[in-house]
């Protein structure tokens, strides 16, 4: 038989991807030049304004630094505030 | 022991969250409902009652303390009326919904436009489809009953309970009440056990947005949509009528008084003409009834207590012997007639019980009615209903036409 | 590089893949709010764009418990919860209530200020996006003049906004803190600073928003910069009626570079029907609320 939920009344649960990999709402894709991304270039943590101003939280603070493209939304902000220029943002459709 | 006072319906209805140990009061001062929240006032502040009492600037924020409070698992306890009970109109939606145990009374009050501050019964009746189940009291003993089994039927059936019952009529005259002692409430009423507690360890996110089709959750498993919940909310109210009889009869063997039914009866074993309605109104219609009787009119009354979930059997069985019924209504659905009249006439059709019937609009914005006018009203109505033509309609009593 | 990144909370509380807009300042906001807030909190929401952001039932973007209330019961909302939270024992957990301009300054006012009358232990935190977004930018008392919204089309917004700091500093409430997105750090301070005080905390936070006031969403953080760098957003902090100013504002008020109002307002489709009289109302009103806070922090 099939499972039923047993709520009375709605009460959601957290989980990721609640609206489904939001990647597919982007038309352009950031990418990182680590030739300029300066944690790539000092081989330290350093910088990360992108994660500092991503407004999804989908860039992680490693070396080199990456974006999860699953759900980045394709905003722009991250290649607008990189000191460095070293985020591009490129078509989707090329 | 149990002791006997003389209280007002408002001290009878304080008294009653008193000992149910409510744990947060949330009120605002509306005639005729405020000494109810005076007198928690006193007992909170005194010590005599250990409960968060959160004096809000509105009834939309009293409702909405009640259903935040709740929602984190504390028993909660508001009273109203009138204009307060509108203003609350769309909390009142949202306490359902939630399916809150919160238990209100709603002294009931006439509405404006034009201002009234006595006693009908428009505000409760214009909040029956919110989702919430209505209690009419017919004396302040009851009001002290209804409100301690309240908190058992809300707790058991997770739906929030309106106890209803007249502005001034009870609200401000004294009555004997007998207060039942602290450990029997205590041991009637288990502590309440919410469904859901909010809370960090329970990270839910609380009445988000449904769409209308169902939908699947993380684990796979597909969850109700907007339909299904309510869905679920009318079967609580279905269910909750076997639940108020079942805590009615608990009650009753604990302090002797009945209410192992949702109806109560004033001399309908013999009765060809019953009376019917809800509240204070329904006792006057017991003194009606023996002045008919005097004049060799075999005249009843039948007392609904319960208003939703509508007692539909209940109400069936008590009216199968009638040759004539009589609804008397504190309030009216403009452009119709009494909702409770609709109603009854609901739960006969297609039961072959279709005697004639009269529907009494009275006591508006605190008309008097008295016990005279009622029978005078229901010969008068006997009479007519011979004519084929006068068998189903609406009356205003003690009204210049 | 910001050294003081590396004290942020790195918990992730809003998870990816949630509704938000495309460069969200909701979003980004949010997001710092609920890391400076962190475990042992409660939300709670009136219908608005988190309501959205938060997500459809049966899954949630946001892993802090949240209660949804309707739009005018926000602080009472959050009012119940602390009051059911000391009935019940558990007085350790901070009660934050969230809401837009249309739930704080429009709808939201008179709970709220009933609330902080009461002195209730939470924070209110109201995010200002200068207007009804969630519904698709109608004007609100928080739309400042000369702005195009869908119910102000043609003559646009005639009225300035309203000053509802003005009107939480009048309630002798225990904090009041404004923040930006385009600050994360700040905003982060101020959040942790709140959740540590006692009694009612009021924050507002200036929320672009790219498609209620036009501008490419890549433009979030700049836009907020602007704000703050024209002064028509200020940011600042006052504990128990002391007014300090804070961050950027701080060195702007030091320095008297306040940037003109027109950098700020030629980048926004809002404005693109504001007249030039309306600009100089506009940069006066600006002015005069600077010059009040200049006069504020000198005590």
């Amino acid at each position: 038989m099939e499972k039923k939920d047993k709520n009375i009344s709605a009460m959601s649960t957290p989980a990721i991807g609640e609206a489904g990999f939001t990647g597919d709402w982007r038309d352009m894709r950031p990418v990182i030049n680590h030739g300029k991304c300066i944690p790539s270039v000092k081989n330290k943590p350093a910088c990360y304004l992108c994660w500092l101003y991503c407004p999804e939280g989908v860039i992680k603070t490693g070396i080199p630094v990456e974006i999860d493209l699953n759900y980045c939304k394709g905003c722009g902000i991250c290649a607008e505030e990189c000191p460095a220029k070293a985020i591009t943002m490129v078509s989707e459709g090329g | 022991m149990a002791e006997v006072q003389i209280m007002t319906g408002n001290t009878a209805a304080a008294t009653a969250a008193k000992l149910c140990q409510v744990q947060v009061v949330s009120a605002y001062p509306i005639t005729p409902q405020t000494s109810v929240t005076e007198t928690l006032s006193q007992f909170i502040e005194s010590g005599e009652l250990k409960a968060e009492y959160v004096r809000v600037e509105s009834e939309h924020s009293a409702m909405t303390v009640c259903i935040s409070a709740s929602t984190v698992g504390a028993r909660v306890f508001t009273s109203t009326s009138s204009h307060g009970l509108l203003y609350m109109h769309e909390q009142l939606h949202w306490a359902a919904g939630s399916r809150l145990p919160i238990v209100m009374c709603c002294v009931n009050r006439g509405v404006g436009a034009p201002w009234s501050i006595f006693n009908d019964q428009q505000d409760s009746i214009s909040q029956r489809d919110t989702g919430w189940i209505q209690f009419y009291c017919r004396d302040n003993q009851e009001i002290i009953d209804t409100v301690i089994q309240a908190y058992r039927i809300a707790e058991e059936v997770y739906a929030p309970v309106m106890v209803c019952y007249d502005g001034f009529v009870l609200s401000h005259t004294m009555m004997p009440v007998c207060i039942p002692d602290a450990e029997m409430v205590a041991s009637f009423l288990p502590p309440y056990k919410p469904h859901t507690i909010l809370s960090p360890d329970n990270p839910y996110n609380i009445n988000p947005v449904l769409f209308p089709g169902m939908r699947k959750n993380s684990a796979g498993i597909l969850c109700d949509g907007y339909m299904e919940m309510r869905y679920k909310l009318q079967e609580a109210l279905e269910k909750a009528r076997d639940v108020i009889i079942a805590t009615g009869i608990k009650y009753s063997k604990l302090t002797g008084r009945d209410y192992s039914e949702m109806l109560w009866r004033y001399k309908t074993d013999d009765a060809e003409v019953i009376l019917t309605g809800m509240g204070s109104i329904a006792t006057e219609a017991t003194v009606a009834v023996d002045q008919l009787r005097q004049k060799g009119i075999k005249a009843g009354v039948i007392g609904v207590r319960v208003f939703r979930p509508f007692p539909r059997i209940a109400v069936q069985q008590a009216l199968k012997n009638a040759q004539a019924i009589i609804v008397l209504e504190k309030a009216i659905s403009y452009g119709f007639e009494g909702a409770l009249c609709s109603d009854i006439k609901a739960a006969l059709y297609g039961t072959g019980i279709n005697p004639p019937l009269h529907n009494f609009i009275a006591g508006l914005g605190g008309r008097d009615v008295k016990a005279r006018e009622i029978s005078e009203a229901v010969q008068a109505s006997l009479t007519e209903m011979k004519n084929k033509n006068a068998q189903n309609k609406t009356i205003w009593i003690n009204c210049r036409k | 590089m910001p050294e003081n990144l590396f004290k942020i909370n790195k918990e992730e509380y809003m998870l990816p893949g949630n509704r938000s807009c495309q460069g969200c300042g909701l979003s980004l906001s949010y997001r710092y709010a609920l890391k400076a807030l962190r475990e042992n909190t409660i939300l709670t929401l009136p219908a608005c764009c988190l309501t959205v952001l938060h997500g459809l039932y049966p899954t949630t973007s946001v892993t802090i418990p949240c209660l949804n209330c309707t739009f005018a019961s926000t602080a009472a909302s959050a009012a119940g919860l602390v009051a059911g939270l000391n009935a019940t024992g558990k007085t350790d957990t901070t009660v934050v209530a969230f809401a837009g301009d249309g739930g704080t300054f429009d709808m939201g006012i008179q709970a709220l200020s009933g609330a902080a009358e009461r002195g209730t232990d939470f924070i209110f935190v109201c995010y200002d996006n200068e207007g009804y977004m969630n519904t698709g930018t109608q004007r609100s008392s928080a739309t400042p003049m000369g702005a195009i919204t869908t119910t102000t089309p043609i003559l646009t917004k005639e009225q300035h906004k309203k000053d509802m700091l003005k009107i939480m500093e009048a309630h002798d409430i225990a904090y009041i803190a404004t923040t930006s997105p385009a600050y994360p750090i700040d905003l982060y301070d101020k959040f942790v600073k709140a959740k540590r005080i006692k009694g009612t905390r009021y924050m507002q936070i200036c929320v672009p928003c790219p498609p209620g006031w036009g501008y490419p969403p890549r433009d979030t953080v700049k836009i907020a910069r602007l704000a703050i760098e024209t002064g028509v957003f200020v940011l600042f902090e006052m504990e128990n009626g002391k007014f300090r100013f804070t961050g950027r504002s701080k060195s702007l008020a030091e320095k008297g570079n306040r940037l003109p109002l027109i950098n700020y307002i030629e980048r926004q489709d809002r404005f693109k029907k504001i007249s030039e009289e309306q600009l100089s109302l506009l940069q006066k009103f600006t002015d005069n609320k600077w010059n009040e806070y200049l006069k504020k922090a000198e005590g």
